[in-house]
């Protein structure tokens, strides 16, 4: 099981704006009447990502309110769940990944540029707060490893220097290209397409 | 080599694109009435006349889950809910189905809800592929507005709406009953079985759960008929699976092939061979981390199907191949994949919990060379306690690799840990209790 704590310093209140309200109330309707309870992972989701990337314990319970359930059982929920972030990220949030099908492609290069550039501890901020990274296990991208997730986007196919350059991107404030970083598409094999040719490019 | 035009999935590298009009010239969603039209009953035999067999592990007979369906919808509704919370190390095939071929899935979905007489259909993504979940989600989207779907989908009379649920970054929410869970908007924790889904699922509710890539290939067996699927692969391994090959190869990448294909053939034409040559070759994990890793000399013959697999003691599961060459330490990855189960364990059963953890610790040792002789066995011992203990196939999932490895490189282990034991004396005590504790006094 994965350690899971929620942050020391936390804001008083927490209440949905109203975009995040109109999204939460389309969420419920999903789901049957009287199980709106199914909604709550996609509402955490939605605080998490009206509150800069980490959800506080207030809209755990204003999560509870709003969905008619027990505070306890969002809090269960939101730390069970490994990507709910429970203490503050920073605006972007590296996830290198570094099991083995990533790890034996060269993983281990990619948290050493990280440690360079955002911070020596994974989990941390970085000096100006505006990023941090963790190591997590297979985020499914095992053909174009090694990789790594920032906030929804996955860079792929990355070495020590191609990571080094995408995380001086994202400490300027911009956001790098998402995709393979060796220029291959999709998950074909490079340069190497036996199949499906015909269509290739068509 | 499977020809092209036997492919079921032309645009898993997205030449064409994957929106409807791309899809339909790729034949999708062309005479979905008609397939409809021959019935529930024809549906399903022709499903298990195909020999189909569920893509996301366990390989089960899809035509005959679907039969366990109730004939009659009672006072529950049915459900059918769709598994794609891909998050088995070494796979990442239902990620292409999402983003290039989605027309295929959601096609499939309004085939298989008909034929399971469900209303609602839920897929469930993993979180992390949001962006592809957005893509998925833009095509039912347009599916709705060609109706497609939606009230008398795609005019075949049938009502069916299609609804994403994204899970959390856990990987035990692939487990068909913590998925459940996780849609009823509890914490991920398996269910114990029996009941079956099948009978009380989703809210109390008969629901039927399959695979992603299960559900993409079902409209193109109906249309080309399940004579043309059974006539691949062999006897009870028919068809085509999309494998996918990582690790240490020169050009790693998703391909559809036919079952039974040979483990070599794959790697060495598809994926342009191992890095270092075959001869560098050390062991391939055949079917994502959960399976035993099988070693060199067994991969020269290898033929990548279920039974196949089953008989060199490891199996198909989603068909994740990730190649580990002479350059890697071997007991080092199983000691990655060891730490990957540790962080992923529900934590509901004690032998998986602690047990899982307890390996990792282990092993983590053994890489180092820190390990005590007796250890390599107390580790065997641990795997056995892990394995048929546990309320879902997690805990074999966590202790057949290490088995695995145990079974074809206890020599390296043993090499490397040649420590004497911290108790010398047998108390015969069994390996629960820590024995050095009990040599002390005051412990």
């Amino acid at each position: 099981m994965s350690l899971r704590k929620p942050a020391k310093d936390q804001p008083e209140s927490f209440e949905f704006n109203a975009s995040s309200l109109e999204a939460a109330n389309n969420i419920v309707e999903k789901y049957p009447k009287g199980k709106q309870q199914s909604a709550v992972m996609a509402l955490l989701y939605i605080a998490q990502r009206q509150n800069n990337n980490w959800i506080p314990l207030a809209a755990m319970k204003y999560i509870a309110k709003f969905l008619d359930m027990p505070y306890i059982k969002v809090y269960e929920v939101a730390t069970f769940y490994t990507m709910y972030n429970l203490s503050p990220v920073g605006k972007y949030f590296v996830q290198v990944c570094t099991t083995t099908p990533c790890m034996i492609r060269g993983a281990n290069k990619l948290v050493e540029a990280c440690k360079e550039k955002i911070s020596e501890n994974e989990c941390e901020l970085s000096s100006d707060k505006s990023c941090s990274w963790m190591e997590v296990e297979c985020l499914g991208a095992c053909v174009t490893a090694p990789m790594m997730q920032i906030n929804d986007d996955y860079y792929e196919d990355l070495d020590k220097e191609k990571t080094s350059e995408i995380l001086d991107k994202i400490l300027n404030g911009e956001t790098p290209k998402p995709g393979s970083y060796r220029g291959r598409i999709n998950n074909e094999p490079e340069n190497n397409r036996k199949t499906l040719t015909d269509l290739k490019n068509a | 080599m499977l020809k092209d035009q036997d492919r079921i999935f032309q645009n898993l590298y997205n030449d064409k694109g994957s929106d409807v009009a791309a899809s339909k010239s790729r034949g999708d969603w062309v005479n979905t009435k008609e397939i409809t039209e021959k019935g529930r009953d024809w549906i399903i035999n022709e499903i298990k006349e195909s020999q189909l067999r569920g893509r996301g592990g366990a390989g089960f007979p899809t035509g005959l889950k679907w039969s366990f369906a109730p004939k009659e919808v009672g006072s529950r509704p049915h459900y059918l809910v769709i598994n794609g919370d891909e998050s088995e190390p070494g796979t990442c095939k239902d990620r292409d189905i999402l983003r290039f071929e989605p027309h295929k899935l959601i096609e499939g979905c309004l085939i298989a809800s008909y034929a399971v007489q469900a209303h609602v259909c839920y897929i469930y993504i993993r979180g992390e592929y949001f962006v592809d979940g957005q893509k998925l989600q833009a095509a039912i989207d347009e599916a709705y507005e060609k109706k497609l779907l939606g009230k008398n989908a795609a005019g075949t009379g049938w009502d069916l709406d299609i609804y994403i649920h994204y899970g959390a970054g856990a990987y035990i929410c692939g487990e068909e009953t913590a998925l459940l869970e996780s849609l009823e908007g509890k914490k991920g924790q398996p269910r114990l079985k029996p009941p079956f889904p099948a009978l009380i699922g989703l809210y109390g509710c008969p629901t039927i759960i399959n695979n992603v890539e299960t559900i993409a290939v079902v409209p193109t067996i109906l249309r080309r008929g399940a004579k043309w699927f059974a006539s691949l692969g062999r006897e009870k391994n028919t068809g085509t699976k999309i494998f996918c090959i990582s690790g240490n190869v020169n050009n790693p990448c998703n391909v559809e092939e036919e079952m039974s294909i040979p483990l070599k053939e794959l790697i060495e034409v598809h994926a342009g061979g191992v890095i270092g040559g075959w001869d560098n070759l050390q062991a391939v994990i055949p079917g994502g981390s959960s399976m035993p890793l099988i070693p060199k000399d067994r991969c020269e013959t290898l033929k990548m199907d279920f039974d196949a697999c089953v008989e060199e003691k490891s199996g198909l599961g989603t068909a994740g191949i990730v190649v580990i060459n002479k350059d890697q330490d071997i007991i080092k990855c199983m000691a990655r994949i060891a730490r990957f189960y540790k962080h992923e364990s529900c934590g509901q059963c004690t032998p998986c919990r602690e047990g899982s953890g307890w390996m990792w610790r282990m092993l983590e040792r053994m890489a180092k060379g820190d390990a005590t002789k007796d250890e390599v066995d107390m580790l065997g011992d641990v795997t056995t306690q892990i394995a048929g203990h546990t309320i879902c196939a997690f805990g074999e999932g966590s202790s057949w690799p290490v088995q695995g490895l145990l079974r074809h490189f206890k020599k390296e282990i043993q090499e490397r840990n040649n420590l004497d034991p911290i108790v010398q004396k047998k108390n015969n005590i069994p390996y629960l209790v820590d024995q050095h504790l009990l040599d002390k006094k005051n412990a």
